[in-house]
């Protein structure tokens, strides 16, 4: 446990001694921040027209949570995809081009907590940007009245996804010694991971219900609609145990090769 | 102590290094020789724990390189041919992160350190960033984390490489003095550091030791350069003379 968090210590001091940190963070928030006023802007433009016509049916089924902040939720999950692998990509590549895998591995650290300091300090970053950007959802409340625990059930889910790609991330940094192969390959990953449940809708054999439940997705989706259910939560779960089990057993094949 | 014995390393067809044996005791500081490519810093490796052997064992003070990793890395203190540092940190919150990755405690990570800036010359850029020093500051940094633990067994690939003269010197006497109580394994091409420094020579060429004697030894009539030349043109001859015989075997 010490060694992980040293490790996690080292990785996290690492994002936030450069740049790095800050770039992902601003880019993430400043997107974030421009979906968030596009949607709020689409959302009262419809509320003027539809007050215009005198519609109270219409008008009642205007929802904060639907039409802002589960399409905001998605959008800011698809920028995590673009981000996430940027957090990753330098985990293990960096430290086999400047030579301090070595020290890594030739000191009495086990495998295991190499890959959980990393991971938990990506973590970290990930969680914190995540956080951050809950302050759309503050402004909502501020303003208007969303309802609450959808809100929280939809951040958590932004969250577990975040937890996963970063797993998965991580996993291909461990592939490689290139920071380009581990972007993109961690991007090629999520992407699919995203995207998988689309053949789910299309293909109407035994296929399609193992595609839907592999799909993140279609996960994240129940957590959108304010649905807290184990099934879900043990689906990410399960993809942050398998990322990080394979992570492990990719580092430590340096040893048997 | 180690004991290396019958180790060989395969990449696919090609041969790194093959039926490597030497002992190195402790109170000795063994030099480790050989042109380049011809297979040191792939023993290092192994013996460190950082690849393992395709056959072959390694033990460090008893305990087994592969069956008992943990317990070996414990005791070895490890300098590579480029010194792994972090290049976005400074040099003591560094050598602190190398000392808790050893497992060293915090009262003792901080005597510690205060002995390694001390004995490594460390004392005018322990705030700087490891990416803004020179290259023998590099270096030191490098061997003094190496050296933080206090191991019983130090390994140091090409230590004085990128050091400048006053800096060699300085060097070679602390591994000198470190070398009276520990096992040492210094790797070089440079032959007159062997003969100033090392007890004990092992000369590796294309894979295979060619020769293994004490220092007083070999140059009680002759130069190391000669014997060196000596040692690895002849190997060179043998190996051409196998291959050609294999070949017509074949």
């Amino acid at each position: 446990m010490r060694n992980v968090l040293t490790i996690a210590g080292r990785e996290i001091r690492s994002y936030f001694a450069s740049p790095v940190a800050y770039v992902l963070i601003a880019a993430y928030l400043a997107l974030a921040g421009y979906f968030f006023y596009a949607l709020i802007t689409a959302f009262n433009t419809s509320l003027q027209i539809y007050s215009m016509m005198r519609n109270p049916e219409m008008l009642s089924r205007f929802n904060l949570n639907e039409m802002v902040i589960v399409p905001l939720l998605h959008n800011m999950a698809v920028l995590l995809i673009f981000i996430v692998p940027a957090i990753t990509m330098r985990m293990f590549p960096e430290e086999k081009r400047s030579g301090t895998y070595e020290l890594l591995l030739t000191s009495p650290v086990r495998v295991g907590e190499i890959v959980l300091g990393k991971f938990a300090g990506g973590l970290v970053l990930v969680l914190l940007m995540v956080g951050l950007s809950s302050f759309f959802g503050v402004l909502l409340l501020l303003y208007g009245n969303p309802e609450v625990p959808l809100m929280v059930a939809g951040y958590l889910g932004l969250a577990l996804m975040a937890m996963a790609f970063l797993a998965i991330g991580t996993l291909i940094s461990s592939f490689t010694d290139n920071v380009v192969i581990a972007y993109v390959g961690a991007l090629f990953a999520l992407l699919v991971l995203y995207t998988i449940g689309w053949l789910g809708e299309t293909i109407q054999r035994a296929g399609a219900a193992l595609i839907k439940y592999a799909s993140i997705t279609e996960h994240f989706q129940t957590l959108l609609k304010g649905i807290i259910d184990t099934r879900d939560l043990a689906y990410f779960v399960t993809v942050l145990v398998i990322g990080i089990f394979l992570t492990q057993r990719s580092v430590e094949s340096v040893r048997w090769r | 102590m180690i004991e290396v014995a019958k180790l060989s390393k395969r990449y696919g067809d090609l041969s790194a290094i093959r039926d490597v044996s030497f002992t190195a005791q402790p109170g000795q500081i063994l030099g480790f020789l050989g042109p380049n490519g011809a297979g040191k810093t792939t023993t290092m490796r192994i013996i460190t724990g950082f690849m393992p052997a395709t056959s072959g064992t390694v033990r460090v003070d008893g305990f087994d390189v592969f069956e008992q990793s943990a317990e070996v890395r414990r005791r070895i203190g490890y300098l590579p041919e480029n010194p792994p540092l972090y290049n976005d940190m400074a040099a003591v919150p560094y050598l602190r992160f190398a000392a808790k990755l050893k497992g060293m405690g915090r009262s003792a990570i901080e005597d510690a350190l205060e002995r390694v800036v001390q004995t490594c010359g460390l004392g005018g850029v322990q705030s700087r960033l490891l990416g803004h020093l020179s290259k023998g500051f590099r270096q030191r940094v490098g061997l003094a984390q190496a050296l933080i633990h206090d191991p019983p067994v130090l390994i140091l690939d090409e230590p004085t490489i990128g050091l400048d003269p006053r800096q060699i010197i300085e060097i070679r006497s602390l591994i000198r003095t470190l070398g009276t109580q520990r096992t040492v394994v210094l790797s070089t091409h440079i032959l007159p550091e062997v003969s100033q420094v090392c007890d004990k020579v092992v000369i590796i060429n294309e894979g295979r030791v060619v020769l293994e004697d004490q220092l007083t030894n070999l140059t009680r009539t002759r130069s190391l350069e000669e014997v060196f030349i000596e040692a690895i043109s002849r190997d060179t001859v043998d190996g051409a003379r196998a291959a050609t015989a294999a070949e017509e075997e074949a």
